[in-house]
């Protein structure tokens, strides 16, 4: 009787937590301040080639405005599974040393004056704001002759960059519903005008490349944590049973 | 007796009785079920944050200009770095996981009732500690939302009648969280509370050797005692509780671990999204909301109109804790026992508990878009549900008090002994 109340108490309480731990897992609202909703970035941060490809992209085409203060060329080497010689050689373009951190070129005060703002480090970018956003606003420039750099952002609208991956994707435009009755015209999606260099399919592939590396430059503890973790979890379920055995052989002569 | 045991009893007669007092020749009930882990799993975890504390401490840089930038070198550059501010970080959650769950028990078994009445106030002051540890703790990073959080909660002080706004000045250093809010945030922090906090601990643990600990049954095994003079119904702490609390410090950990390597931000609730931003005061992040294990209070803070009777609501939803042994008027202390009025009324309140901690960590908009559809008035709908959820919070205080005062409570007979044990 008793028993079954302690057990009824117990089974209430974990499905309470258990309730609890559902429910915020399975809420979307963590990246609430973005909106949320963007389509899955699809990246593996596993994959070296992938990441490679990435930091490629990164060195060719961000790197110019963009800083990874936090990352050094040397940790970028170890990570990516490259060597000294292939990173000097082919990713760094600002002739910094092998140890130094990998930041842009160009002077803040220039970038203040040519873009209004000088252009965020993106060493946290995807902590900040998720693989899935980045992904997302990489996909989403358009043509907007109203804006300075004549380029506009579904996802980050009057975003102070020009779009530096025009060549590759192309050239967007905005398909809009007409404006009426004093509503300004919103926008329904967008439309490649001018194809680029690459396939949608070759560009999609390029912006997970691109998005994974930020992923990984966020956090590169997350290669080591995840090689070791099981062990680690392994060992502890052997300490765990080792301990339970312990305890029921000292608890035998407890009636 | 060994040589070496023989030559420190000479010396130190106390250490050895001490020992025994507290480990050997502590009795404590046989019946103890899952939710007695959390104590001994509380003070793991305290544990765990001083030793990963120290080394944080080693390479963390207490100022506004450098603090953001020392937290991600010990992430990148200092060797397992990121291990040990993982280990704090989950640390800080886990903590409040497990008090909240100590508490809990405290509730369901009575163990607040005479004659623990102290062993609770001195868990509810450590408790309070352990809050002004995390909140200053959070700040440290200096992320955004340890900048706007810090704003947010200080400037709460600013309800205070006559020298409300001189007194956020005060805590502050400053007119804006920044250098000196930074400096002093850090002592406290590594210094001042510990300290408190060990203090607590060790009069929170004398408090309860002294009396004893209580047991699911709410039965006084110091009632029963054999021929030798000990507890029928109690054992010796050590072995026999050490050893069942190293299987539930396994369990805990194998959570902990597969948190630290596997989701160690557990999507945006341990670490914010919006910390990975440096501090900014210029840059508001869309929703400033305090840390997961603050967000009940928070709620009740944010569902009170008024800011200054949201203030007071707040602190009465922490205050009304520390009361719970006198409005609790029941002579049975365990949820075995006790009516069925009082069992009711502790499931709603947890159920409403974690309710509002998701009303604070805001999760309740997308809730509300996904039963009502996206045209749903969130607001009123939120302010509507939250409210009820703070009525009801005050509420089992209320009834706790009316039901045992008037006498409404039909209790079960206590069995003389312990009933049950694992």
């Amino acid at each position: 009787m008793h028993k079954s109340i302690q057990r009824t108490a117990a089974r209430t309480f974990t499905a309470l937590l258990l309730a609890l731990v559902v429910a915020f897992a399975a809420s979307p609202s963590a990246f609430a301040e973005e909106g949320g909703g963007y389509p899955e970035a699809n990246i593996n941060v596993h994959d070296q080639a992938s990441l490679q490809r990435g930091a490629r992209l990164f060195m060719n085409y961000c790197v110019g405005c963009h800083s990874l203060k936090y990352l050094r060329y040397s940790q970028m080497a170890e990570g990516l599974g490259l060597t000294e010689q292939q990173v000097m050689d082919n990713l760094n373009f600002t002739g910094a040393k092998f140890g130094e951190p990998i930041v842009s070129a160009m002077p803040e005060a220039d970038a203040e004056k040519w873009f209004g703002k000088v252009p965020p480090d993106l060493s946290l970018e995807v902590s900040a704001k998720g693989a899935d956003w980045v992904s997302a606003y990489l996909k989403s420039f358009y043509l907007d002759p109203a804006t300075n750099s004549g380029w506009n952002n579904t996802v980050f609208p009057n975003v102070a960059m020009p779009f530096p991956l025009w060549q590759l994707q192309g050239e967007q435009v905005a398909v809009t519903d007409p404006a009426e009755g004093g509503n300004a015209a919103t926008i329904k999606g967008l439309k490649l005008a001018h194809p680029g260099s690459m396939t949608p399919a070759q560009y999609d592939q390029a912006v997970r490349d691109l998005t994974a590396f930020l992923a990984w430059v966020s956090t590169p503890d997350e290669a080591v944590r995840s090689h070791i973790g099981a062990w680690v979890v392994l060992y502890l379920v052997l300490f765990t049973l080792f301990a339970l055995v312990l305890k029921k052989e000292y608890w035998k002569d407890v009636h | 007796m060994g040589a070496f045991t023989q030559w420190f009893t000479e010396r130190a007669p106390g250490l050895g009785a001490s020992y025994k007092k507290h480990m050997t020749e502590y009795y404590a009930p046989k019946n103890f079920n899952v939710m007695y882990y959390f104590g001994s799993l509380a003070l793991l975890v305290l544990v765990n944050q001083i030793v990963t504390g120290i080394f944080l401490t080693m390479f963390y840089t207490p100022t506004a200009a450098g603090a953001f930038d020392s937290v991600q070198y010990i992430m990148r550059d200092v060797h397992w770095g990121w291990l040990v501010r993982y280990m704090h970080e989950t640390g800080a959650s886990m903590f409040f996981i497990v008090v909240y769950l100590h508490m809990f028990r405290g509730l369901m078994y009575g163990s607040f009732k005479k004659p623990r009445e102290l062993v609770w106030l001195l868990g509810m002051f450590i408790f309070l500690a352990l809050m002004a540890e995390a909140f200053m703790g959070y700040v440290l990073p200096w992320g955004n939302m340890s900048f706007w959080g810090a704003k947010v909660i200080i400037t709460l002080f600013s309800a205070v009648p006559v020298i409300g706004e001189q007194l956020v000045i005060w805590i502050m250093g400053s007119f804006v969280p920044s250098d000196p809010t930074l400096n002093r945030f850090f002592a406290l922090h590594v210094v001042a509370l510990p300290l408190v906090l060990l203090l607590l601990v060790v009069l929170h643990l004398g408090a309860l050797h002294e009396v004893g600990s209580n047991n699911p049954d709410g039965v006084e095994i110091k009632k029963h005692k054999g021929p030798n003079g000990h507890p029928l119904d109690g054992i010796p702490f050590h072995p026999y509780y050490t050893l069942k609390d190293l299987v539930g410090v396994g369990v805990f950990l194998i959570i902990c671990a597969i948190i630290i390597f596997f989701e160690p931000t557990v999507g945006g609730f341990f670490l914010e999204h919006d910390n990975s931003i440096p501090a900014n005061d210029l840059v508001t992040p869309a929703t400033i909301k305090p840390v997961w294990y603050f967000s009940p209070f928070y709620a009740i803070l944010r569902m009170i109109p008024s800011k200054g009777w949201g203030v007071i609501a707040l602190a009465l939803s922490i205050i009304v804790l520390f009361l719970v042994p006198w409005l609790d008027r029941g002579k049975v202390k365990s949820i075995r026992y006790r009516g069925a009025g009082y069992k009711v009324a502790l499931t709603i309140f947890a159920i409403v508990f974690i309710l509002l901690a998701a009303i604070g960590a805001d999760l309740t908009p997308g809730w509300i878009v996904s039963i009502f559809g996206p045209n749903a008035d969130i607001t009123t709908i939120e302010n509507l549900f939250g409210r009820i959820l703070v009525v009801l919070y005050f509420g089992f205080f209320v009834f706790l008090w009316a039901y045992t005062f008037f006498g409404w409570e039909k209790t079960k007979p206590v069995p003389e002994r312990v009933t049950t044990h694992a």
